[in-house]
């Protein structure tokens, strides 16, 4: 066992850090702001180029034949440097949608909500963006053409970078993958959407940590305020724990002999979700009125951390699917 | 990143198993919890069985008397150990977790001959003399005075929380050394032997109703110059391998019986119908979640450990984030008995519940309490990681410019 980095995978996410900041620096993501579309497809192709959609796949179909370990790390990074579009979707579709292993089309997924889920409307991201959209449900994935959608786009979307659209009814679309797949995207889903929660919530940290050595009052900076300090030490805390829940959760999915992987992609994006909604909500803290400002830009990771935390499993049904795994067969007397 | 053993370690952890299956039915009945000395015969009875079969001080250097193996390896020792219900460190915390590894690493090759083999035996119980009445978290202001007299130091002060000192040989002794304001730059650490005349051990209750801690008086404690680890007036270093120690992996053990204490309660849940309430469900999830997350925390630094020999700062992320986790999960167990737990009593009273008697949970809610507390305050680690790890500015000390 040795549950470090290897140097490959340190080199890894240190070319795809360098990529996004290169291709993606804050102002030009910013400038997509409340847009329609956000993603840019240079800027995706760069990804594809580099391995971010393809890198699970197989040698044998093009992709580059690592694992969810290393996709993990890629993921951290992207969702550190705020990169919106449907990274997810598209990397669970390579292989299976033409184009999307090589960041040439960008695919959408929606989960098909379940049958008597009362009159809430289907909600979907990044409509005007997509080449394809993907439907998911227990049963299996279909594909839809997003032209042929009737589609409401909403106003004042919740993050500014990832716009949303209404349905009034989502077709059936055409079977392209069966339960089995489904099954597995919505564990390894659930990782990589982890994974860039990791990222959101280290970002979140980093703009606190750096604003609380340079702004000063009382004569001090507010970082050596013990209040501020401490709300500092527990980001750093909860971002690491987080971190290690999705590495772990990762290799187990790769290594599938050492643990459930469902049940650490569920825990994992558990306490990530959680880690980076709560470090998004200290960022803004830490940076007093200025952190209320359109102009600052903790609340982008702060509102992406809440859009992310809708997608593959929420709050109440993954923790649900973590406990179910404490009943053990001898306990329990009914 | 790898979380599969190799042959290597899945040997160890199969010969392991196979040992404690024909080790432990032969123990003795556990002592009552305020039985201090039939725990401590209880307890290095247990030790020295394992020294017999080549498996105390697993990542200790074959030097010290220890195995010589890895981090991971000291991991799966704890594993099944846990797994298995085998008896805890208990008073061999000290000797086997702190002042073993710093003899280890500070100590003189005659300091290392000298005192850990007897711990690796069971045959000498260790202490730890840091806290004062005047110095907790402020260690560094402690004010036991050791003067030189010859070949000794003629040591007199007070220290406080001092655990298992009752049943203790050999005492970790913080002392100051140097002028009295010179704080990290005059502390030395001795091996103070708990028979030297001078020293008086007067026990505390704790809120559990143990007396698992005492105070320790020392009256013009002659102890000799041999006997420091370290320079003199270099004992603040030696401390932060100490603490490194207990920070880094002390708390392996600790989460695999918080795992098995959820694992109960969810048991207790079920069979009461308390587990058909999702609010309860969802609870457990909760918890389950980030005790799995801990145990990744923990994998990931015994793996550093294991590349680089010393546990690094993720020692200080898990203490402070499992002290937390553990303190709800005692919360929870505790609440989840309902009125069953307002008495630790498993014969005549309440009771608990099915498997899970109300003196387990009580213990462990009580342990929980403690641990926020203990090993530095989360008060105080939360100023070590936004300090050390976040470079933020540090605390002001009284005296001391800004
Ligand atoms: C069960 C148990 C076993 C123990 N065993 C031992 C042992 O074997 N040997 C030993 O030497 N010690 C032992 N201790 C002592 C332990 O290390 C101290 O209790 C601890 O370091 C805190 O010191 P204190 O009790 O003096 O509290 P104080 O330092 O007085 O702290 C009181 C409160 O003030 C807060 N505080 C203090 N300074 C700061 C600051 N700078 N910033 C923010 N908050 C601050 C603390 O967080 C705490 O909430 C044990 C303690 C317990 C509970």
């Amino acid at each position: 066992m040795d549950f470090e980095l290897n140097e490959s995978e340190a080199e890894l996410a240190r070319g795809v850090r360098r990529l996004c900041a290169g291709r993606y620096p804050l102002e030009r993501v910013r400038a997509g702001e409340g847009g329609p579309r956000v993603v840019d497809r240079d800027g995706w192709r760069a990804l594809g180029e580099a391995g971010a959609f393809s890198l699970c796949l197989a040698e044998e179909a093009g992709g580059v034949g690592l694992g969810l370990d290393e996709a993990s790390l890629v993921f951290e990074e992207l969702g550190r440097g705020l990169v919106p579009g449907p990274l997810v979707a598209t990397h669970l579709a390579a292989g299976l949608v033409g184009g999307a292993q090589d960041g040439t089309v960008v695919v959408g997924l929606v989960a098909r909500p379940p049958a008597g889920a009362g009159a809430l409307p289907t909600v979907v991201e990044h409509l005007a963006d997509l080449d394809t959209l993907l439907v998911l449900d227990e049963g299996g994935v279909a594909a839809l053409d997003p032209a042929s959608l009737q589609a409401t786009p909403l106003g004042r979307p919740l993050d500014p970078l990832t716009p949303v659209w209404s349905l009034a009814h989502l077709p059936s679309g055409e079977p392209v993958a069966g339960p089995e797949v489904a099954a597995g995207w919505l564990r390894d889903g659930a990782v990589l959407t982890a994974a860039l929660q990791v990222g959101l919530a280290t970002w979140s940290t980093d703009r606190a940590v750096d604003y609380a050595k340079e702004r000063t009052q009382f004569g001090r900076p507010i970082g050596g305020f013990q209040a501020v300090k401490h709300l500092c030490a527990d980001m750093a805390v909860r971002a690491e724990v987080a971190r290690c829940a999705v590495q772990a959760a990762a290799v187990t999915v790769d290594e599938p002999d050492v643990g459930d992987a469902s049940v650490a992609a569920a825990g994992a994006k558990l306490v990530a979700d959680q880690a980076a909604i709560t470090n998004g909500r200290s960022a803004i803290q830490v940076h007093g009125g200025m952190g209320f400002t359109w102009e600052v830009p903790v609340h982008l990771a702060y509102k992406r951390a809440r859009v992310l935390a809708t997608q593959f499993g929420t709050e109440a049904a993954l923790a649900e699917q973590v406990a179910a795994s404490l009943v053990t067969p001898s306990g329990g007397g009914a | 990143m790898d979380l599969r053993y190799s042959h290597a370690e899945e040997a160890f952890r199969a010969d392991l198993r196979a040992w404690l299956e024909g080790a432990l039915p032969g123990l003795p009945a556990k002592p009552s919890p305020n039985d201090w000395p039939g725990r401590r015969a209880y307890d290095t009875h247990w030790q020295r069985l394992l020294f017999e079969a080549g498996y105390a001080g697993v990542d200790w250097p074959v030097e010290g008397g220890g195995r010589g193996a890895s981090a991971v390896e000291e991991l799966i020792f704890k594993e099944e150990l846990e797994r298995a219900h085998a008896p805890y460190v208990g008073v061999n915390f000290v000797g086997l977790l702190h002042a073993g590894p710093t003899i280890i690493a500070e100590g003189t090759p005659e300091q290392r001959a000298r005192f850990l083999p007897a711990i690796l035996r069971g045959e000498e119980v260790w202490c730890q003399g840091f806290s004062e009445p005047g110095a907790g978290s402020d260690l560094a202001s402690l004010r036991t005075r050791a003067v030189r007299d010859g070949d000794d130091y003629v040591v007199t002060g007070q220290k406080i929380w001092t655990s298992h000192a009752e049943v203790a040989d050999y005492c970790e002794l913080l002392v100051r050394t140097g002028p009295e304001d010179s704080r990290h730059k005059g502390i030395s650490w001795l091996i103070l032997p708990m028979d030297s005349p001078g020293v008086d051990i007067r026990p505390l209750t704790t809120i559990a109703g143990s007396t698992e801690f005492a105070e320790l008086f020392l009256d013009e404690v002659r102890v000799p110059v041999t006997n420091r680890v370290g320079d003199e007036n270099d004992g603040w270093r030696v401390t932060m391998v100490t603490l490194s120690f207990e920070r880094g992996t002390a708390f392996v053990g600790d989460l695999l019986e918080a795992f098995e204490l959820l694992t109960s309660t969810v048991d207790v849940a079920r069979r009461t119908g308390a587990w058909d309430d999702p609010g309860v469900r969802r609870q457990a999830g909760h918890l389950k979640a980030g005790l799995d997350a801990l145990w990744a925390l923990t994998r990931r630094n015994v793996s550093q450990a294991a590349r680089t020999g010393i546990p690094g700062p993720g020692g200080t992320l898990f203490k402070l984030a499992y002290s937390e986790t553990r303190h709800e999960l005692g919360e929870f167990s505790l609440g989840l008995l309902g009125r069953a737990g307002l008495a630790a009593d498993d014969s005549g009273g309440p009771g608990g519940v099915g498997t899970l008697p109300a003196r387990t949970v009580l213990e462990d809610f009580y342990r929980g309490v403690s641990l926020t507390i203990a090993a530095g305050t989360s008060q105080i680690q939360r100023n070590i990681v936004g300090e050390r790890l976040l470079g933020l500015p540090k605390e002001p000390v009284a005296g001391r410019p800004r």
